[in-house]
């Protein structure tokens, strides 16, 4: 039993920081927009949190600051695609190099120092209770944090008109444009939204996850975000249960001895990237299934016709 | 059901004369690189007013709707609304004033319903179910019911049209702008549809009609403004001219003509579709359902049908964009072709023109002598996987000289050619080739008039050689003038054929809006 | 003033070669900025880095070694990228060649053998193409995206590298490093002077460039490929088919990086290790679009991302700046390259002043 929900809330605390960064980039790509350097913001984000932390500030600054400098990386590729017209892949992963850069700059000098990191929530009464506690009323606030992101993020996507500008201009920021919307300001919130989510992604993984600095400490996971927003169809709750996934699949890495699999590390560690292709794989066959809920502008450049 | 003549003499007249007009425009100028799209422009329209907009292909009319609506600003000059000058423009100024437009390439989303569609243009709570009970109100007033729930994509493009005039309606508009309506309906909608314009006017509605359809704007408009090169070329009252005087406004000169000379066709089809049934795979595609259509050498022959209806989906299977997988379904010259690609067929003889042409039938990026390459390049261009640049330079003069293509040389870039020239280019380049079959598909479209009727000319003469031809094209005063057979294609299905001396506009209308009883399917489900 | 942005008629071609030229005056204007604040003198720092490195024979051999493998790389991802095909797992395809390779040296049974070199570069491309190959078959036969999986396929080689030299493949007598035994004296490149470590391998290099400016000016399936990634509908019109380009750009591009990673262990490294590559494969992404896609300026390019490595490690030396700032210069560079392209396209006008009640 212990087993079992060692693997339960492992999951579902691998799963955070790629529900950040993968929620976040949904909402870019249903604009329309393609960001691949989701990697790089989360890199700053993570050294960012981590040197606030350093220098003696509050977490829930630590935490502001690391979304906020997302936020502010994800200007970089914002105004390569939204204003210069770049080809988005190409700026995606200039900041993607930049963002993996500046943070192994701002790393520097970190050392190993121990991070004052965040801690499980204690809530008075439903933590104690038998093993629904701890599965359920045992996480940090940033994980309570995801599920609630979660909510606001499709009650915005499905129920409000806001959420439907968003969804139309990705469809066809043409016609967004002909009704009078403005396609590019409207593109940039969701950029900088997306940053600030994957800076909230990497700082999960800097002072909760794993609470020290290392260069690339993402390892990939940026990536792995963009499968899932493919996997996911665009849809946020199968984001949720994508992330479920592949957090099972870290958790066997760290869990392997104790499940009695005796695998060669780096073959346990390679699991999660085996499976993103496999899910790609599956996933991108049946294309008329996503059909229906794929931003068709998506990674288009538009520039309004004057 | 009534004709063009007893609408035309109910009509209800509500121009005053002392009235401030509606909408003045003043000098206006608007420039692109290359071409001046408006030049000096003035009109004036008065409450209740219907007034065209007449003009070919490329005369100015859709930038100077755009400019009114505010989608593109100006270069020079005013408007003025209701005695109001127009400070700062845009579609939301507009909006506030009452000018609502439809757009020849409607600005709906598919993958949203009706209702949300129209909550994106209107402003106030996002309410869906009180926005619902509007939408059904409006559209039953004035005779074009939709259901506010369904998603678009399940919409034809009639209906489309429909969403899009209810969407104008629900703001009540004092200046309704229309561009070039007709084109994608029948010509039992298009009677519909003035209907209903007609009931907007007399409710104190400006109209702007824009059209090159002269049929049309005589029955419908009171007053128009025809425009040729971006300039006024004349304004009429539409009812008092004759069609021969409004066309010398637009084209100044008389319409060309085609001549069709006699010819013999093959005894087998060089083109044969047998039976040729394909569910669509695409949640916004059409199936095709038991089509049979065959081709011969020698003889032009045309599809109507109103954009949608499966078009798209045969023209793919026939090129060879997309693989069919039943045997001996569609075959070149006898020979089964189902399961090869654009380019084996094109070994075959086959040429295709497709309707998009940026993109599809020309890389935009390449300049001439590379697009010449694109399908020419088995006239003796590649040479041990290397390519022969001069002989390719050598074809794209050869196709800009014959077909007259305005351009600076081969070495100028695809995108920067006008519209009707790349088309010239793209037609010119699949004639030249020497084909057995050419597919085309919406020849004329977007081209001028004087390059229209060298384009029809040209098909015809191609086919005289002995080629067969196969036209597919939403204008049936296109089809008349050129073809010797006709299909008409609704909803997946190809009707029988019919012969163009034994049939007229009305017959083919009619079966553009249903197949009934006419496919030539085995299969007659009603539907 | 205000300026509104207008499309040019034609594209510039003075932007064309303008762009590169104003992209490395801007990075070198910002990191002069970031060196003041970082309390340098930024004209000292900018010598250090960028002049200082050419400033001897070693300098220039180091500057060559380093750009041969950037080129090379560069050479067969812009191949791939005309195409649309976007391998972002150069650096995977590079390891699992080196891999290859190295496993060639270390365990052909005749160490002596002239064939010996030769097997190894050929192993090595086959690593890369093969490595290459599965991105290939997913997207041409399965429809997916070559971006996500070649990007995952280089953590999966980066991982079996770790494995095979931490494993079996560790050299005994290494003080439990994680590398293999050096290679044998015939697996190794010649160096052209023995106190340089410039070596032959370059010589592949300048082979690869002639063959791809060939392959995109000059044939018949380069230009195939061209439309395939300018107007996908237009080459699907021609019967021009796209798997071909995609098993062409990607097996390309990965076999080329296989060799790069085989020049590695072969050369200035003599053995496999953890680290064999400071991050090349992705380098030459920025080396293939700083050279416009065209062999000329793949060379320029990867000349100049050369120099940023030399650069990266001089300062840190003589200045004690981080060695991340090679990666950040990178970024930069490539990010005021993007900006700079636009003016190939668009150009800034004033704007026309608003007239009286008018529409402006």
């Amino acid at each position: 039993m212990d087993l079992f929900i060692a693997i339960f809330t492992g999951t579902i605390i691998a799963a955070t920081p790629l529900i950040f960064a993968a929620l976040g980039e949904l909402v870019v790509e249903k604009s329309g927009v393609l960001n691949l350097g989701i990697e790089g913001m989360m890199l700053v984000g993570a050294a960012v949190g981590v040197w606030v932390s350093y220098a003696g500030l509050p977490m829930p600054l630590a935490i502001m600051s690391a979304a906020a400098a997302g936020a502010l990386a994800s200007l970089l590729f914002g105004v390569l695609a939204l204003t210069f017209l770049t080809n988005q892949y190409a700026a995606g992963l200039s900041l993607t190099i930049f963002g993996t850069g500046v943070s192994a700059f701002i790393g520097k000098g970190f050392g190993s120092a121990p991070i004052d990191a965040l801690i499980p929530l204690e809530i008075p009464f439903l933590t104690e209770i038998p093993v629904i506690g701890p599965l359920f009323f045992n996480y940090d606030p940033l994980v309570y944090f995801s599920f609630i992101m979660f909510g606001l993020i499709s009650w915005f996507l499905y129920k409000t008109k806001a959420g439907l500008v968003v969804r139309t201009i990705g469809e066809s920021p043409e016609s967004s444009h002909a009704i009078g919307y403005p396609v590019i300001k409207i593109r940039y919130l969701a950029v900088m939204f997306g940053g600030a989510m994957a800076g909230l992604g990497g700082a999960y993984l800097s002072l909760a996850y794993t609470p020290l600095w290392v260069e690339n400490m993402t390892a990939g996971k940026g990536w792995i975000s963009l499968a899932l927003v493919v996997f996911a169809a665009w849809r946020p709750a199968r984001v949720l249960f994508g992330a479920w996934l592949f957090g099972s699949m870290t958790i066997l890495q760290l869990q392997g001895q104790a499940l009695g699999i005796s695998l060669p590390s780096e073959v346990l560690s390679s699991l999660p990237y085996i499976a993103t292709i496999v899910v790609l794989v599956v996933i991108s066959k049946n294309w008329q299934f996503l059909a229906l809920n794929f931003p068709t502008s998506l990674a288009k450049p538009f520039r309004p016709a004057e | 059901m009534p004709s063009f003549r007893e609408i035309q003499e109910e009509l209800p007249n509500v121009l005053e004369t002392n009235m401030t007009p509606r909408l003045e425009l003043r000098h206006i100028c608007k420039r692109y690189p290359g071409v001046i799209a408006n030049d000096d422009v003035s009109l004036s329209i008065m409450p209740g007013e219907i007034h065209a907009v007449l003009g070919e292909n490329g005369a100015g009319k859709s930038t100077l709707m755009k400019i009114i609506y505010g989608a593109i600003r100006a270069d020079e000059g005013e408007m003025v609304f209701d005695g109001n000058p127009i400070a700062s423009h845009g579609p939301s100024v507009s909006r506030a004033l009452g000018i609502e437009m439809v757009y020849q390439h409607f600005a709906l989303f598919e993958s949203v319903s009706v209702v949300e569609n129209i909550a994106l243009s209107v402003s106030g709570k996002f309410d869906l179910t009180a926005l619902a009970n509007r939408v059904r109100d409006v559209s039953k007033k004035y005779g074009l019911p939709i259901d506010p729930h369904r998603f678009v994509y399940n919409l034809s493009v009639g209906e489309r049209q429909r969403v899009e005039i209810v969407r104008c309606l629900m703001q009540k508009p004092k200046l309704l702008i229309l561009d070039e309506p007709t084109s994608v309906l029948t010509p039992q909608a298009v009677i519909k549809l003035f209907e209903t314009l007609r009931q907007l006017a007399a409710e104190g509605c400006s109209i702007l009609y824009i059209s090159h359809k002269l049929d049309e704007v005589q029955v419908l408009c009171d007053s128009a403004t025809v425009l040729r090169n971006g300039l006024i070329t004349g304004t009429a009252k539409p009812k008092q001219s004759t069609p021969i005087e409004l066309a010398r406004m637009m084209v100044g000169a008389d319409l060309p003509e085609t001549h069709l000379d006699p010819s013999t066709t093959s005894d087998t089809p060089f083109l044969n579709v047998n039976h040729l049934t394909a569910p669509s795979d695409n949640p916004f595609g059409i199936s095709l359902n038991d089509v049979l259509l065959s081709v011969f050498g020698g003889e032009v022959v045309g599809i109507a049908g109103v954009s949608g209806n499966g078009q798209a989906e045969l023209i793919s299977f026939l090129s060879g964009e997309v693989l069919f997988k039943g045997a001996d379904t569609i075959t070149l010259g006898g020979k089964d072709v189902g399961q090869l690609d654009a380019g084996y067929r094109r070994e075959q003889g086959l040429a295709f023109v497709p309707e998009e042409r940026l993109g599809r039938g020309a890389v935009p990026p390449h300049h001439l002598s590379d697009n010449a390459m694109l399908t020419g390049h088995r006239l003796g261009m590649v040479k041990n996987w290397m390519i022969q640049r001069g002989k390719a330079n050598d074809f794209a003069a050869q196709i800009i000289r014959k077909f007259n293509v305005k351009t600076t040389g081969y070495e100028s870039a695809a995108n920067s050619l006008s519209g009707g020239n790349l088309q010239k280019f793209i037609v010119g380049r699949e004639i030249e080739l020497g084909p057995k079959v050419l597919i085309i598909s919406q020849p004329t479209w977007g081209v001028d008039v004087g390059a229209a009727a060298f384009i029809r000319q040209a098909l015809i003469d191609l086919s005289r050689t002995g080629a067969a031809v196969l036209i597919i094209s939403e204008e049936l005063d296109e089809l008349f003038e050129v073809c010797d057979r006709l299909y008409v294609i609704c909803q997946g299905q190809l009707s029988k054929s019919l012969d163009r001396k034994n049939t007229n506009v009305e017959e083919v209308g009619l079966l553009m809006t249903g197949l009934n009883n006419n496919s030539n399917s085995d299969n007659s489900k009603a539907f | 003033m205000r300026f509104q942005i207008d499309r040019r008629a034609e594209p510039s071609s003075f932007m064309r070669f303008a762009a590169p030229v104003y992209a490395t005056f801007s990075t070198l204007v910002v990191s002069s900025i970031m060196f003041a604040l970082l309390g340098h003198n930024p004209a000292d720092t900018l010598f250090a880095f960028f002049i200082t490195p050419l400033m001897t024979i070693n300098g220039i051999s180091e500057w060559l070694l380093k750009a041969s493998p950037l080129i090379l790389i560069g050479c067969g991802l812009a191949i791939g990228f005309r195409a649309n095909v976007w391998n972002i797992g150069a650096e995977g395809q590079l390891v699992i060649g080196a891999v290859c390779a190295s496993g060639v040296g270390l365990f052909y049974p005749a160490p002596e053998s002239a064939l010996l070199l030769p097997l190894m570069v050929i192993a090595g491309m086959a690593g890369g193409m093969v490595w290459a190959a599965i991105p290939a078959f997913l997207r041409a036969r399965m429809n997916t995206n070559e971006i996500l999986v070649t990007l995952m396929m280089t953590y999966i080689a980066t991982l079996l590298l770790s494995l095979l030299v931490h494993g079996p493949w560790r050299d005994p007598d290494g003080y439990n490093y994680p590398q293999t035994a050096l290679l044998p004296d015939a697996a190794m490149f010649e160096l052209f002077d023995p106190m340089y470590r410039l070596n032959t391998s370059i010589l592949i290099t300048v082979v690869a460039v002639f063959a791809m400016w060939f392959f995109t000016e000059r044939s018949f399936f380069g230009y195939k490929m061209s439309v395939g990634g300018a107007a996908p509908l237009a080459a699907r019109y021609a019967g021009f088919k796209q798997s071909g380009s995609i098993w062409m750009g990607l097996l390309i591009s990965g076999g080329l990086a296989g060799i790069a990673g085989m020049a590695e262990a072969a050369g200035p490294l003599g053995q496999l290790s953890a680290q064999i590559s400071p991050g090349y494969g992705f380098a030459a992404i920025i080396v293939a679009f700083i050279g416009r896609l065209h062999a000329v300026g793949i060379v320029l390019g990867g000349l100049l991302l050369s120099l940023l490595y030399l650069g990266g490690e001089s300062v840190q030396l003589s200045l004690g700046l981080p060695s991340a700032l090679t990666s950040i210069f990178q970024g930069m560079l490539l990010f005021f390259l993007l900006a700079s392209d636009f003016l190939i396209f668009y150009r800034f006008t004033p704007s026309p002043k608003p007239t009286k009640g008018g529409v402006t």
